[in-house]
């Protein structure tokens, strides 16, 4: 048991912080917060990502073959680390985290020739077609079809939740390829090119009044061949794999440290009725509550990653983080709005919103944490049941 | 970072749990409670023969050198299996305060002893004020003859009325602040003056009001430096707190398994009832207990371990696992329904125990405050 980090990984690690201190726009998360939704972050995330992607470092635990840089696990994790702590502007992580390892899987050759690099230096963004309106939380239940017709496939249906769909470039998504087989076993899964003929994005505006999310309609959609990843029918199988990179959540805690600490600054600059916040016995015990939380999330993804390290899948203690971190950012929004009282209602971005209005924009988009990636109440299903055994 | 158990922290983790499921079932925790002595002699000869009460103490003092955290691997066993026993009272407040602040002759006479289990020790540290603050330490000692002639009222003294010495937190002196003028006597347990009476505890633990009328002691009875003994027990409390909350953690993953277990093989309605969601979501909840239990107390145990800035992770660690222990035990109570805190049924010895591990060294609300501080508040 070792819970310090070595020479090499300090060096490292300040390595990686001289980098975005050089990259990063003056006063970034500080007196510059941007809404991340915004055109304006959008193309800057771009550039900042692709940036990064020149480095090689989006995709440096891949293996070398497939341009990784030879990494170790925890060299990965600490740039990661850092680039939540700073709150780097990185867009279409998807790709580097989990869509690539699942194609460098299950992808041919030809299929990794053609993504990888892309992925790997930031210029290619992928968007998720996996929920549909009536499949959320029973994904295995998704209806959009895909049937074989020559040498295509043709793909009819509609997505729901596809984070910065109107930006991306290729989606990588489920389809039904046989409605006869139990709903498990008919899935397949594709990469598709969003400039295809049919394919057609529309925003849906979240309650903080942005676009993140989208909705994708594919209408007659005519795919290669060579859009179908890994076997036919087995593509159940081989999203639940991504899935468990989606919820690994091992940078939450880096996250929820960096709202934490503004709001520790703001409980000691603040006065309410004449003294300090940071007097006040129960926002000394409700931030005291919270920190505690945070450094528990902190060891818990630390042994998620130890876990990973080994080139071993994490068990339930992986979906627990992410029910767990989740709920807690929930947790220090709600807290942060208490501190703030009346000053909490104050828009993102408006005059007079203390710190730039982070904590009203918390409040409101944290609402999704608990639900993207597969809500809380379904993580504890797989909790209980695939961790624990208990009965179906 | 690596938050595995090294090789020779699982083949310890192994070898104790097996021990410990020959030698102290639940049978032996029951009949322990209802004993006058309330741990079994036999039992704890055999402990000290596995080596365990020697296990942190240099070899030169009879010890085997091994680390803060290889201790805590061993408690979190004995937490599991609620062993009755002086081993807490004996290594934690009473060996290692020995080990840290003792003069050399101290050490050598009473750290192999501990280790070959013909020492038993115990600390004298809470008053009635039931404060583990400088400012709670009131009992006298006023120095006469060349030592010290104690007079006061101790409470919650562990297993004192076995203890072969008493280690007591004295104020010597009223100069200066609280923490200034407090020091650390040891006095033997059959002390003329001294009077133990013993409390009726909610865990059934062996704790003693302990009374010193003119209990008189030598001049070497002071371990580390007179008036300035604060540091010493403040040492001596952030290890044991730490080893209580491994206690805790083991207490509180047995109390989660026997509620998984029991909701697979409870049949209601037709099903076994681990089969509903609310079940099944409470026992999902108690793995973040559990888990986060275990680690933010490995955190601490290897903080102190390798002698790094440690307050915060302490308050962390006893803070989290005060609560999650206790609301994992309620938890495991309400899934089995009425049989689990019947008397018989064996949950309601982690309920008990859970109650007083919170307790011990400050609950959470007390390591909040402490957390708050270090977070700059």
């Amino acid at each position: 048991m070792d819970f310090s980090w070595s020479r090499e990984e300090e060096e490292f690690r300040q390595e990686i912080r001289d980098y975005l201190k050089a990259e990063l726009p003056q006063g970034w998360n500080d007196t510059l917060v941007l809404d991340k939704e915004s055109d304006e972050y959008i193309q800057l995330a771009k550039g900042f990502t692709q940036k990064v992607g020149t480095q090689g470092w989006l995709a440096a635990h891949w293996p070398q073959e497939y341009g990784g840089l030879g990494w170790s696990f925890w060299q990965y994790f600490i740039m990661n680390e850092e680039m939540v702590t700073s709150d780097a502007p990185l867009i279409g992580m998807n790709g580097p985290k989990f869509l690539g390892p699942t194609i460098i899987h299950y992808g041919t050759e030809e299929q990794k020739k053609r993504h990888l690099s892309g992925i790997a230096k930031g210029e290619t963004l992928w968007v998720q077609g996996y929920s549909e309106p009536n499949s959320g939380s029973d994904l295995a239940s998704l209806q959009t079809r895909a049937v074989e017709d020559g040498d295509e496939w043709v793909i009819n249906g509609q997505k729901i939740w596809s984070s910065y769909g109107h930006y991306s470039d290729w989606c990588f998504m489920l389809a039904r390829t046989d409605p006869d087989a139990p709903k498990h076993r008919g899935i397949s899964y594709f990469l598709v090119d969003m400039k295809t003929p049919g394919i057609t994005v529309k925003p849906l505006i979240n309650m903080a009044g942005t676009k993140g999310f989208n909705e994708l309609f594919f209408e007659n959609v005519r795919v290669p061949k060579d859009a179908l990843l890994g076997e036919k029918n087995r593509g159940w199988y081989m999203a639940t794999t991504t899935l468990s990179y989606e919820r690994t959540a091992i940078e939450a805690p880096a996250r929820a440290q960096r709202i934490l600490n503004d709001l520790v600054r703001y409980a000691k600059l603040t006065k309410k009725n004449g003294k300090p916040l940071a007097e006040d016995p129960v926002v000394r015990q409700r931030l005291a509550q919270l920190a505690i939380e945070v450094d528990v999330a902190w060891c818990l993804s630390y042994r998620v990653a130890t876990t990973q390290s080994r080139n071993q899948i994490p068990g339930p203690e992986s979906p627990a983080n992410k029910v767990f971190t989740s709920e807690m950012i929930q947790r220090l929004a709600q807290t942060g709005m208490q501190m703030l009282g009346l000053y909490g209602q104050l828009e993102f971005s408006t005059k007079w919103a203390p710190l730039k209005g982070k904590i009203e924009r918390l409040y409101l988009t944290s609402v999704s944490g608990t639900i993207a990636g597969g809500t809380s109440e379904i993580q504890r299903n797989i909790i209980a049941e695939r961790g624990l055994g208990l009965p179906r | 970072m690596d938050l595995s158990l090294t090789e020779e922290q699982q083949l310890l983790q192994d070898s104790a749990r097996d021990f410990l499921r020959q030698e102290c079932p639940t049978t032996h925790v029951r009949a322990m409670e209802e004993d006058g002595t309330g741990y079994s002699p036999e039992l704890w000869q055999k402990i000290t023969e596995l080596g365990w009460t020697g296990l942190m103490f240099p070899e030169q003092y009879g010890g085997s050198g091994y680390t803060f955290v290889e201790l805590c691997v061993l408690m979190e066993e004995f937490g599991r299996a609620l062993l009755p026993s002086p081993f807490h009272s004996t290594v934690l407040t009473f060996g290692l305060p020995v080990l840290f602040g003792g003069s050399e002759a101290q050490k050598s006479r009473y750290l192999p002893a501990i280790a070959e289990g013909k020492q038993l020790g115990t600390l004298a540290l809470t008053e009635p004020s039931a404060s583990f603050e400088p400012s709670g330490i009131s009992v006298r000692a006023v120095a006469r003859n060349g030592g010290f002639v104690i007079d006061g009222t101790k409470l919650f003294v562990a297993n004192a009325h076995t203890a072969d010495t008493l280690l007591v937190g004295v104020r010597t002196s009223d100069a200066g602040g609280p923490e200034d003028g407090i020091s650390l006597l040891l006095v033997p347990g059959n002390a003329p003056g001294l009077e133990k009476t013993p409390l009726q505890t909610i865990a059934a633990d062996r704790q003693f009001e302990a009374e010193f009328r003119h209990v008189e002691v030598g001049a070497e009875a002071l371990v580390g430096q007179l008036n300035q003994g604060w540091a010493l027990i403040k040492q001596t409390i952030d290890y044991a707190t730490v080893a209580k909350c491994s206690e805790m953690v083991g207490m509180a993953q047995v109390a989660f398994d026997m509620a998984v277990d029991y909701a697979k093989n409870r049949v209601q309605f037709g099903r076994p009832i681990g089969s509903f969601q609310t079940i099944k979501h409470k026992c999902a909840d108690m793995v973040i207990d559990v888990d986060g239990s275990r680690f933010i107390t490995y955190r601490a145990a290897w903080c102190l371990a390798n002698a790094q800035e440690v307050t915060k992770e302490i308050a962390m660690a006893k803070a989290w696992t005060s609560d999650a222990c206790r609301r994992v035990c309620a938890a495991a109570h309400q899934i089995h329904g009425g049989i689990g805190f019947t008397k018989e049924y064996d949950l309601q010895l982690y309920f008990r125990r859970a109650k007083q591990g919170e307790v011990l060294y400050g609950d959470a609300d007390i390591h909040r405050e402490v957390v708050a501080q270090a977070i700059g508040l």
